[in-house]
């Protein structure tokens, strides 16, 4: 046997595959939905810190920029173990799942609240300004004349920074998460065999390349003519 | 208050921190009069027709606009603005949108026309300022002097009573200066009130009513263009026009 067909045997073994398949198409599927739960909630609640923080309410501010900066340095990793094996000695017991989901939700909220927040305050103070001296309120002016310029902005960092904190779903592996790594590896144990982490590192590119596809569409529908 | 001005700003002092921008300015304005205002940067100039729509908030004084008491705190300060045109230096349309997307918004969101009226009245404003065949452009394809005129048209389509320009034509191109003088000018015929920041020495002579002199936050001396221009009784006054006037 040559050293290819070695190679073949040990990585891209048919019949593993095969076997395994149905677990890692289930892992797929827990994948999707931790990273939709993360996405729809990480960046509602970063979105809303930025909005929250551009009322300009001092202690407020202090309060957020706290928090946003104690989840931007801290390692997801330990957020997931904290809340997973910490949190039931204070009463609620989340489950892998939701320790995951929630865990990369609060660190896709502070970053998305920073690139947000940036967004926000790169707009020229003059557009705030023709927009109030026509009567427009100061929420009538974020919506309608910052944000959309705003968001114009944030989303080429917003979406480079969404894909690597949904590919953290694979942390969840730690908390006993069914999702396509978790499933990998205990097939990869059970099948004394690499395969399946070949399967699994197919599946996350079928699960992103589209998504890296999509932002880019999306950044090029939301520019405009300067 | 009776007054028969429609802007009556009184003893208005501006600080920013320690700096003392205006100093005690006295301003009045009649109904369809056109006032310009002159003097050398950080006379506050710019800040005294800021101060007027409460783009800056002056640190002592008073400011009646159309009746309305612009400083109390009781005063729906939103709803005044509508009836404050402003045009800046550096013109302000919103990018994202477009020209009729610029003029149309306040008409939506302030005066609260439903969309179909708003887009009448936005390009009869725009074609107020002769750009009715622009409408559908954004601020990116338009010319300087294009995006100026629609950003007074973004004004007048709310039908202000009074017009602040603060160096309207400044960031323009010399060529396209005239565009922008011409809509003033058309404005001023139909009987606008406004008041102009602006170095436009040529449309000041032929077209305003009074010319204010400022230096270092004081009004130093007002009066017919003619007066201010050939005349000046302050020395200030007489070292700035000839410095102006030398170019």
């Amino acid at each position: 046997m040559s050293g290819w067909d070695k190679f073949v045997e040990t990585f891209f073994n048919a019949k593993v595959m095969w076997k395994y398949l149905p677990d890692i198409l289930s892992g797929m599927v827990v994948t999707i939905e931790l990273a939709l739960l993360i996405v729809v909630t990480g960046l509602a609640a970063g979105l809303a810190l930025a909005l929250l923080r551009s009322l300009a309410i001092r202690p407020l501010n202090w309060l957020i920029i706290f928090v946003v900066d104690l989840f931007r340095s801290l390692p997801p990793l330990v957020i997931i173990v904290l809340m997973y094996f910490g949190l039931p000695y204070a009463g609620p017991a989340p489950s892998g799942f939701v320790s995951t989901w929630l865990s990369l939700a609060f660190v896709l909220m502070a970053f998305s609240e920073e690139i947000f927040w940036a967004g926000i305050t790169s707009i020229p103070k003059g557009q705030w300004e023709a927009s109030r001296s026509t009567g427009l309120s100061f929420g009538q002016t974020l919506f309608n004349v910052v944000l959309p310029q705003a968001f114009r902005l944030t989303i080429p960092p917003l979406t480079n920074r969404t894909i690597a904190i949904t590919k953290g779903t694979a942390l969840g592996t730690v908390v006993a998460v069914t999702e396509i790594l978790g499933q990998a590896s205990s097939a990869m144990s059970n099948s004394y065999n690499p395969s399946p982490l070949m399967m699994g590192a197919a599946a996350y590119v079928v699960l992103f390349l589209p998504v890296v596809v999509a932002a880019r569409w999306i950044e090029t529908k939301f520019a405009w003519k300067r | 208050m009776a007054t028969n001005h429609i802007v009556d700003a009184r003893a208005i002092h501006k600080h920013f921190g320690t700096l003392h921008v205006l100093k005690g300015v006295d301003l009045k304005v009649d109904e369809r009069e056109l006032v310009f205002i002159i003097g050398p940067s950080g006379s506050g100039k710019s800040t005294l027709l800021r101060c007027l729509n409460r783009l800056e908030d002056p640190s002592s004084g008073s400011i009646m606009v159309d009746g309305i008491d612009m400083l109390n705190p009781k005063t729906d300060i939103n709803h005044a603005r509508r009836r404050i045109g402003m045009v800046f230096q550096s013109f302000n349309l919103y990018p994202h949108m477009t020209a009729l997307g610029n003029v149309t918004l306040a008409l939506r969101n302030v005066a609260g026309k439903a969309r179909a009226e708003a887009e009448v009245l936005g390009r009869a404003a725009l074609e107020r300022v002769g750009l009715a065949d622009r409408a559908d452009h954004t601020p990116g394809q338009l010319s300087g002097g294009q995006q100026q005129r629609v950003a007074i048209a973004r004004s007048i389509a709310l039908e202000p009573r009074v017009m602040l320009f603060d160096e309207p034509t400044s960031a323009l191109d010399p060529e396209l200066v005239g565009s922008v003088l011409e809509v003033m000018r058309g404005l001023r015929e139909s009987g606008m009130t406004m008041i102009v920041v602006s170095h436009e020495m040529g449309f000041a002579r032929n077209a305003a009513d009074r010319v204010v002199f400022m230096d270092d936050g004081l009004i130093v001396e007002q009066g017919p263009p003619a007066a201010i221009f050939e005349n000046p009784t302050h020395e200030r006054t007489r070292a700035f026009i000839g410095q102006i006037q030398r170019h």
